[in-house]
């Protein structure tokens, strides 16, 4: 079947099988392998994506589902060579180690911060709570995206 | 910073982690993310039972499959030498089963299609007749003489012993044990648990039947060693490896053994000409690949009425499940178990380890075990925190009464290790500071009084990593050193390519700061390059914590090789003898006129240049070199834990964690700060959370991230740590190594917090992991193993 959405403020189409979950369209169609796979039983959250904005679980949708839908993946963040703040936070507090739960991670703060600006670290950790990291201990992420609220208007490059 | 760190030159420190960059713009490459044309897809059928004689396998209706390549079966491998493997413990393997199925998720058969799900439908099309067996899943009753015989396949085996093995003194033991006015004695289990690495495990095959080469990216912890094992397994000759582990997303030993679907993967590009990729799921990859642990320990532990530990004696049957994979150097079959003495003086000690197969998913060391440090420090940290109990000696005191003192070290152990340096009462006593442990105690004794469940945990660790000497240490016949190369540009910027390999250490960033600290080379212009075999020097890999005490020892004497070529060229630049001239960070200068001199940057463009060099100086500054370690290195750090356990539910909530780790000399203190992070929320769950449990008939109870629980944020504390610093006097930055303390030492703190909240109760021991049904049943006096 054919299926349409806007990944990262592009339009992109392609003709998939019915089943195809999105993050296999993600990475394997569009080739935007930013997004992780992790487990069978929507456990662990390294697929996450922002569709229309919310925190969703790649491989628990089909890509027909996303379609018509606005998709924000890790590859989107970046804008015109500019870090989104959770990005340079990540950098600057040591949030990630092997990097495979990152772009989860840090979609899933954008989100939160997007609602709420000056989140509480218990708020930070409910917000990661559907998602695991098995390399930094929590305690560096929180700080990364408490760091990304504190520094809410700057960008720069790591 | 401490004192310590700010008198070391600028090179280490604070540095922000180079290879982050790519990470968070999500382009990292991880072996899922390689993408070859005409690359086709490989998946794997696995044993539905635990033990089963194969009767018969039928693919004729996979085959059929249109999008199906080829199904391959044992029996074809067979035809090829290949359905067995080496193990990296002198078994062997089964790559795909042809008599028998040993375990739940053993390998069966191969499917190679044109897309990863069509692969998977493909496997639904294979039928396998099974007549199942009775299965082995106790490890205590292997060895019963009516059980049934699992490695039938190893000629003349009529049990599953696997091996049996001891250290230390027993006659000493036993006569420190029959003057002790005090013995305590405890079985304890330290449960199978799985490393879960967030990236399964996987590889991407090519085989080019032109040049014959053959490019292999795969998750592994140790790319050269496994070319070596490739070359011994598949008959490839080695030149014609290339092995490439790419980004790798966590390995904590999950990714040190070879698997069958790599070799699978390997054989499906032979046969079909294409490049084949594989990568397992979730299940799989809790199933069948590398667990961790599944010991039996009984342990007792002998000391005078005063507190004073005499000796330790314990017995371990270690279930190794229905291969014998462990990956230990080949004269420790138990790994390093016995540290078993821990950080304490005793008079004598001995262990004997009885290895067994049962009906369970092969493996045995993973999940930053440090060689079975993880288990020894396990054993004698509760047997201390009983004996603490049964003299009503507070635990801390108890510790430090018995600590071996900073003047004992090179400390010689009763099971023959040589500990290189340390001094464990400052450690403990800056733990105890940080942590008010005298405050915690007041609180406890009003909250018991209120009848709040309140428990603090005191645990202190030894850990001997770096293997290691290679006349002690090998794995199959590979000595464990690392090799490193250091070449310099002539603009002076540098690439240093080594043996080891990160799956999230930093390692991009750690070794360039060893090369900055040795050359003054700042470390944004030092590359390096690692994970592939075609450009980087031969050593074993990383696990067991040897990157820094092997590599980056290797790093560093590589760099100050450069630095002597550094020094002649430099001498024929100024016109004066080499041995007048003086370093300073990144230049050598003339002795008694400082301003004499030459940067390295200078000397690197003149070492390429028209300079005429000295008789028998060849060009170029570029160095290599192969470190064998001396001796390992003793990283320590104390733990304390304070835990609350819910009377209405049984809950355990951690509410603080103390950590005060001494690595020696530290590099990279944001690093070292994310190492023990990770290592004490590994501990968290393995405490509280993990297992992997089997019903009697070998079911795997832990397959999935539904059943297999791994801590989320929530789970844990905000961590507070510090450090100590005791540098090895044996390894050339004194580093010891960091990236298994934590794992090693926060599992018996926790559970010695938990025990401590359940005093009241009467509780004295209970086994991980402490999940609410079971710490219930703890405080109904019905703690059991679980199983
Ligand atoms: S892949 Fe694990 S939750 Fe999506
Ligand atoms: S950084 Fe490795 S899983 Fe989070």
């Amino acid at each position: 079947m054919q299926v349409a959405m806007s990944v990262n403020g592009e339009e992109r189409g392609a003709e998939v099988e019915p089943r195809l979950l999105l993050v296999h369209y993600l990475r394997d169609v569009l080739g935007l392998t930013g997004t992780h796979w992790g487990c069978d039983t929507s456990n662990c959250g390294t697929c996450v994506v922002l569709m229309d904005g919310e925190p969703v679980k790649s491989c628990t949708l089909l890509a027909a589902t996303a379609a018509g839908h606005e998709i924000t993946t890790v590859e989107g963040m970046e804008r015109d060579g500019v870090l989104d703040p959770v990005q340079q936070g990540f950098h600057e507090e040591h949030g990630l180690q092997c990097g495979f739960c990152t772009p989860g991670m840090m979609l899933t703060a954008r989100a939160l911060l997007d609602r709420n600006a000056n989140p509480t670290d218990h708020e930070i950790r409910t917000a990661i709570s559907g998602q695991i990291c098995r390399c930094t201990g929590y305690a560096t992420i929180v700080r990364s995206i408490r760091w990304a609220a504190e520094h809410a208007n700057e960008g720069a490059r790591a | 910073m401490s004192a310590v760190e700010e008198q070391r030159p600028i090179g280490y420190g604070r540095l922000k982690r180079k290879e982050d960059a790519r990470f968070i713009r999500g382009q990292g490459t991880y072996v899922d993310d390689v993408q070859l044309p005409g690359m086709l897809h490989g998946a794997i059928l696995r044993s539905p039972v635990a033990h089963a004689r194969i009767a018969s396998i039928d693919t004729s209706a996979a085959l059929a499959h249109p999008k199906v390549h080829a199904v391959i079966t044992g029996r074809d491998l067979e035809a090829q030498g290949l359905s067995w493997m080496p193990t990296l413990s002198a078994d062997v393997q089964a790559v795909l089963a042809t008599d028998k199925v040993r375990f739940q998720g053993q390998e069966v058969a191969f499917v190679i299609a044109d897309d990863r799900y069509s692969a998977r439908d493909a496997l639904e099309l294979i039928d396998v007749d099974y007549d199942t067996l009775p299965a082995v899943v106790n490890a205590r009753k292997a060895l019963d003489p009516d059980a049934p015989v699992i490695r039938d396949d190893l000629e003349g085996k009529t049990d599953n012993h696997i091996f049996d093995w001891e250290s230390g003194d027993r006659a000493a033991t036993d006569a420190v044990f029959a003057r002790a006015d005090v013995v305590v004695s405890q079985e304890m289990l330290y449960p199978r648990v799985h490393p879960a690495p967030m990236e399964t495990c996987g590889a991407v095959a090519d085989y080019d039947r032109v040049s014959g080469k053959l490019t292999l990216w795969s998750t592994t912890q140790a790319p050269h060693a496994h070319r070596t094992l490739y070359a011994l397994v598949a008959g490839l000759p080695e030149h014609k490896i290339r092995v490439i582990s790419p980004d790798i997303g966590g390995g904590f030993g999950n990714k040190v053994g070879i698997y069958p679907g790599y070799v699978c993967a390997v054989v499906g590009s032979i046969v079909t000409g294409k490049p084949i990729k594989w990568v397992e799921d979730r299940s799989e990859n809790l199933m069948a690949t590398s667990f961790a642990r599944d010991y039996v320990m009984r342990g007792s532990i002998a000391a005078t009425s005063e507190g004073r530990i005499l000796g330790v004696q314990v017995d371990v049957i270690a279930d190794h499940g229905a291969f014998n994979t462990t990956a230990q150097p080949t004269r420790y079959p138990a790994g390093f178990f016995h540290v078993f003495t821990g950080s304490y003086d005793l008079e004598a000690a001995h262990c004997s380890v009885r290895g067994v197969y049962t009906n369970k998913a092969p493996g045995g060391v993973a999940y930053a075990c440090s060689f079975r440090i993880t288990e020894a420090v396990y054993l004698v940290e509760r047997m201390v925190d009983m004996l603490a109990r049964e003299l009503d000696a507070d635990p801390a005191e108890l510790r430090l009464r018995n600590f071996i003192r900073p003047e004992q070290f090179p400390y010689a152990c009763r099971t023959g290790w040589v500990y290189d340096s340390g001094d464990y009462e400052r450690t403990m006593r800056k733990a105890l500071a940080i942590a008010g442990y005298d405050e915690l105690r007041r609180e406890q004794v009003e909250r018991r009084a209120r009848g709040e469940l309140m428990g603090i945990g005191v645990g202190f660790f030894t850990e001997a990593v770096g293997a290691g000497p290679r006349r002690h240490m090998d794995i199959l016949g590979l000595g464990m050193a690392d090799g490193a190369e250091l070449r310099v540009h002539p603009t002076g910027k540098a690439q240093l390519g080594i043996s080891v390999q990160t799956q999230g250490q930093g390692h991009e960033t750690t070794f360039a700061q060893i090369v900055a600290e040795e050359l003054g080379i700042p470390p944004e212009d030092i590359e390096v390059v690692h994970g592939d075999t075609d450009n980087t020097p031969f050593g074993l890999g990383t696990y067991g914590s040897r990157s820094t005490p092997v590599s980056g020892a290797a790093t560093a004497v590589v760099a100050r090789k450069v630095r002597e070529k550094a020094r002649i060229v430099a001498g024929a630049m100024l016109e004066v003898a080499p041995e007048d001239l003086a370093w300073e960070r990144g230049r050598w200068f003339v002795r008694g006129d400082p301003e004499q001199g030459a940067t390295i940057q200078e000397i690197a463009m003149a070492a390429h240049g028209s300079l005429e060099l000295p008789e028998g100086v060849e060009g170029g500054l570029d160095s290599e070199t192969v470190y064998n370690p001396p001796n390992l290195t003793f990283p320590f750090g104390a733990y304390l834990c304070v835990v609350d356990v819910d009377p209405g539910t049984a809950a355990v909530r951690v509410r603080r964690f103390v950590a005060v780790d001494d690595c020696g000399t530290r590099i990279n203190p944001i690093i070292i700060e994310g190492q023990v992070h990770g290592g004490l929320t590994d501990g968290v769950g393995m405490a509280l959370m993990e297992l992997i449990a089997f019903d009697e008939d070998g079911n795997c109870l832990g397959g999935s991230l539904m059943d297999y629980l791994i801590p989320t944020a929530l789970e844990v504390p905000d961590w507070e740590t510090d450090f100590t610093v005791t540098p090895s006097p044996h390894h050339p930055i004194g580093a010891k190594g960091i990236g298994e303390s934590a794992t090693v030492g926060s599992p018996p703190t926790i559970v010695n917090a938990v025990v401590d909240a359940l005093a009241p109760y009467g509780v004295r021991h209970m086994d991980m992991p402490c999940t609410p049904s079971r710490v219930w049943e703890a405080m109904q006096g019905n703690a059991k193993p679980p199983q």
